[in-house]
């Protein structure tokens, strides 16, 4: 690793922050109000979609600006072995801190299963809720949910041996190419680099091409929606986070192979590579369990 | 000049000091900049939430209604809380960390600077979104600082939106600097220092910072399917739709009980800095300080449900969070008695961070009592809700968290700022804290067993004397904020300059430091020397 310098590298003062900082203020004040807007009458006021398009315009010009100050260091050498780590570190406690984030949503999805629903149902422990709603069956899925006047009942969920599975194999096979691409990275072999990484970024934009099919079956033929009760509520917050997640996952490869054309990394500096497949991978993992829990089980 | 304009030859940008211009404090990267913005804005929440606190005693100085509306009363309550909590105690303890952190393990900085920045500016936009919510229609967020649903769901005020998003915005805020902190603990300590030659207030915040990782984005998960229920018809939190509005008490305790620890540890490690100094004695069982902190937060993510007795839960439920509760006591008492052997025939002397030291540890441990009375699930069913639950948790974040921050800061506000603080008034502001507390919060205890429902503008008769006692004490204790304002204020502008070592027998690396701190430090690591 080339470092021309020992002493750790402490950048000089940054404009970058404050812009992030009103960004995300401007994005989320916006969002608020339009989602009050939307309470009040059926369509969004002009001021809040103003507030809330320019958080998101200065947030992405935050982050090319941010990404761009970061690049150019690393590429003038200012960034010693010592910087590297503290980029590994952050990233892994930040992918440790997204792992979090989508536990609480497990959490939820096993806390329904397991207590929430028998119980409406009659069973256990609090089974007297059962006298909320006596002609509750709990079953689950749970299709019809206890006042379905409230919350529509589901005609039927999703086949997880349908696009769910092809989904999973995409996602899986992507891990792979991803790896691969990171393999032809070490050895310098940039055809491959470019090969395998678009492939990646190939499959990522398939699977969320296909998510979204499924989506759109889910809400105009099996009456499958948020409002339907507890199983629609966990169904699109996890497949919806995560595929959230894999958007952003696919920018991020999409920029790296910017990158990699541009000739930004070398066989033994390229950490923006590794986060990012670091990042795929995480992605990846969160699938897998979600394919078994939420779909398969 | 938000430019880099640095080249690596630019040896002499070292050198230079801060920048000119207000601006500075907009763009800066240093550690000591972000720690002094941390804590000028804790304190600026401190005391905007302890307005409220005032609020809240004068409308129970008598019994009846006489200054505010009830909606009003549980507006203050639970801006109280939320801003005591997110804008003061935690704030507080992150400049701290900032100013302390890379002094004491002799790092040039914190380890990602630009981001360190990022954390704390987030900040004042959050409070921004939360307290406009005090002037939308329908008032700010009533649900209490807990906001359990349904009250935060179906029931809320329309500004809750904005209250979910002020919430994303710290929940950020506090990711970002945890993760800050955990990075430059292990990656940027001075040579020679292993992790367990740590100063104690280091491994506190170690502790501290995983803590924050692994439990903000609960918090944020939570939030968010509050506005997924509010916003698109969901049903997490609705039996109707075969949720619980107790799985949201179940998930936000998972975040609420790490939480309460993520504010108390860091003020453990300032008074393990404080005490051995000020006993002229080095810290006792320093190992066994390490694993209990490990232990107090490992215990911390298997005890949220204590919170929720009354609720209705399986016997079996509730003994598992009964005796897990109080097996914390192990870990904190071996804390409480290592700090009182740091003390036992030590040479005494009570200067104002001591005073303040020696009393956190006797005013936590009459928290820390109560709190094992409130962990016995049957007599819990008594004390639920009660100003008894008040008194517990006031007692270990006033005379705890508080008085930790503040110890802190006289502890180390010579080396900061290279002047002297006034030491009479600093010993005259901690006597009327402590006398004023002491009348607020003791009083409350004996209310609650009593029965005095906490979160009601109102109350029975009999509760009136000693109402009237706390609201007393509570009116000195935030008038004798103004002296320790007042104090900072003085040592800045016209204290005696501070030697470089201020107190006697201080160890460690930020001592070893001029004093007037030059504005970069340990651009080149020190060499440390263990003396375990």
């Amino acid at each position: 690793m080339e470092h021309s310098s020992d002493e750790y590298y402490v950048p000089d003062q940054s404009i970058w922050p404050i812009v992030g900082a009103i960004a995300m203020f401007l994005m989320l004040g916006g969002t608020g109000s339009a989602l009050i807007d939307l309470q009040n009458s059926e369509h969004i006021s002009l001021s809040s979609s103003i507030i809330m398009y320019s958080g998101m315009a200065i947030l992405i010009f935050m982050l090319f600006g941010w990404f761009g100050n970061v690049i150019e260091e690393s590429r003038r050498g200012a960034y010693s072995a010592q910087v590297d780590i503290s980029f590994r570190y952050g990233m892994t406690w930040f992918i440790f801190s997204e792992v979090m984030f989508f536990l609480a949503f497990f959490g939820v999805l096993y806390y329904a299963r397991t207590f929430s629903v028998p119980w409406l149902g009659g069973e256990g422990d609090k089974g007297i809720s059962h006298m909320l709603w006596p002609d509750f069956v709990a079953t689950w899925p749970l299709l019809t949910p206890p006042n379905p006047e409230l919350f529509m009942p589901i005609k039927e969920v999703i086949d997880p041996w349908h696009l769910p599975l092809i989904n999973t194999i995409l996602l899986v096979t992507s891990s792979f190419t991803v790896t691969f691409a990171h393999h032809a990275l070490r050895h310098g072999e940039r055809a491959k680099i470019k090969i395998w990484l678009a492939i990646t970024l190939v499959f990522g934009i398939i699977f969320l091409g296909l998510q979204a099919e499924e989506y759109i079956e889910a809400y105009q033929q099996l009456d499958l929606t948020l409002n339907s009760g507890i199983y629609g509520a966990t169904f699109f917050l996890l497949t919806g986070f995560h595929g959230l997640h894999v958007t952003i996952g696919s920018i991020i490869l999409f920029i790296l192979l910017i990158r990699v054309i541009k000739g930004h990394f070398t066989p033994d500096n390229h950490f923006g590579f590794e986060a990012g497949s670091w990042y795929w991978h995480f992605v990846d993992v969160v699938w897998l369990l979600l394919f078994v829990v939420v779909y398969v089980f | 000049m938000s430019e880099q304009t640095l080249t690596l030859d630019d040896h002499e940008h070292h050198e230079h000091g801060p920048a000119k211009g207000l601006l500075r404090w907009v763009f800066t990267t240093n550690h000591k900049d972000i720690g002094t913005l941390y804590l000028i804005f804790s304190l600026t929440m401190f005391f905007i939430g302890g307005m409220m606190a005032m609020v809240i005693r004068a409308e129970l100085f008598q019994p009846g209604l006489q200054l505010v509306e009830p909606g009003f009363f549980n507006q203050m309550t639970t801006m109280h809380g939320l801003i005591m909590v997110f804008g003061a105690v935690m704030p507080g303890f992150v400049g701290l960390a900032n100013w302390q952190i890379p002094l004491m393990v002799g790092a040039p900085d914190m380890a990602l600077p630009r981001m360190n920045n990022w954390s704390f500016w987030i900040l004042p936009f959050a409070f921004t979104m939360l307290l406009s919510t005090l002037f939308m229609d329908g008032g700010a967020p009533d649900f209490g600082w807990t906001f359990y649903a349904p009250l935060s769901t179906t029931y809320a005020p329309p500004s809750v939106t904005f209250f979910i998003f002020a919430i994303h915005m710290m929940g950020i805020s506090s990711i970002m600097g945890a993760m800050n902190i955990i990075v430059t603990l292990f990656n940027m300590r001075a040579p020679g220092m292993s992790l367990m030659q740590m100063p104690m207030f280091a491994w506190s915040w170690l502790i501290t910072a995983f803590l924050l990782v692994a439990v903000m984005p609960v918090l944020a998960a939570v939030v968010t399917m509050m506005l997924m229920d509010i916003h698109f018809a969901t049903s997490f939190f609705s039996a109707a739709g075969g949720g619980d509005p107790v799985l949201f008490q179940h998930i936000f305790w998972f975040f609420g009980h790490p939480e309460v620890y993520i504010m108390i540890l860091p003020a453990f490690g300032v008074v393990s800095q404080i005490l051995p100094t000020f006993s002229r004695k080095p810290l006792f069982g320093y190992h066994s300080m390490v694993y209990a902190l490990i232990a107090i937060a490992i215990l911390s993510f298997v005890v949220w449900a204590h919170h929720m007795f009354t609720v209705g839960m399986p016997i079996g439920g509730q003994l598992f969070f009964m005796y897990s509760t109080m097996l914390i006591a192990v870990p904190t008492g071996v804390k409480i008695f290592n700090w009182v052997a740091t003390m036992f025939k030590g040479s005494l002397s009570f200067e104002t961070p001591m005073l303040f030291a020696v009393a956190f540890v006797v005013l936590f441990t009459i928290g820390g009592f109560s709190g094992i009375m409130l962990a016995i699930a049957p007599i819990d069913f008594q004390y639920q809700d009660t100003y008894f639950v008040v008194a517990h948790f006031h007692y270990v974040l006033v005379p705890g968290a508080v008085f930790g921050i503040v110890a802190g800061v006289y502890y180390w506000l010579p080396k900061w700022c290279g002047k002297m603080y006034d030491e009479s008034l600093g010993k005259t502001h901690f006597w009327l804290s402590f006398i004023g507390l002491n009348l607020t919060f003791f009083p409350m205890h004996f209310v609650g067993l009593a029965g005095m429902p906490r979160r009601i503008p109102d109350y029975s008769l009999q509760f009136a004397d000693f109402n009237m006692m706390a609201s007393m004490g509570a009116f000195l204790f935030g008038a004798s904020q103004l002296v320790f304002v007042y104090l900072v204020i003085k040592a800045i502008r016209s204290g005696e300059k501070a030697a470089q070592v201020p107190w006697e027998s201080a160890e460690g690396l930020e001592w070893t430091l001029p004093t007037p701190l030059p504005y970069h430090t340990f651009t080149t690591p020190p060499v440390f020397e263990s003396k375990l």
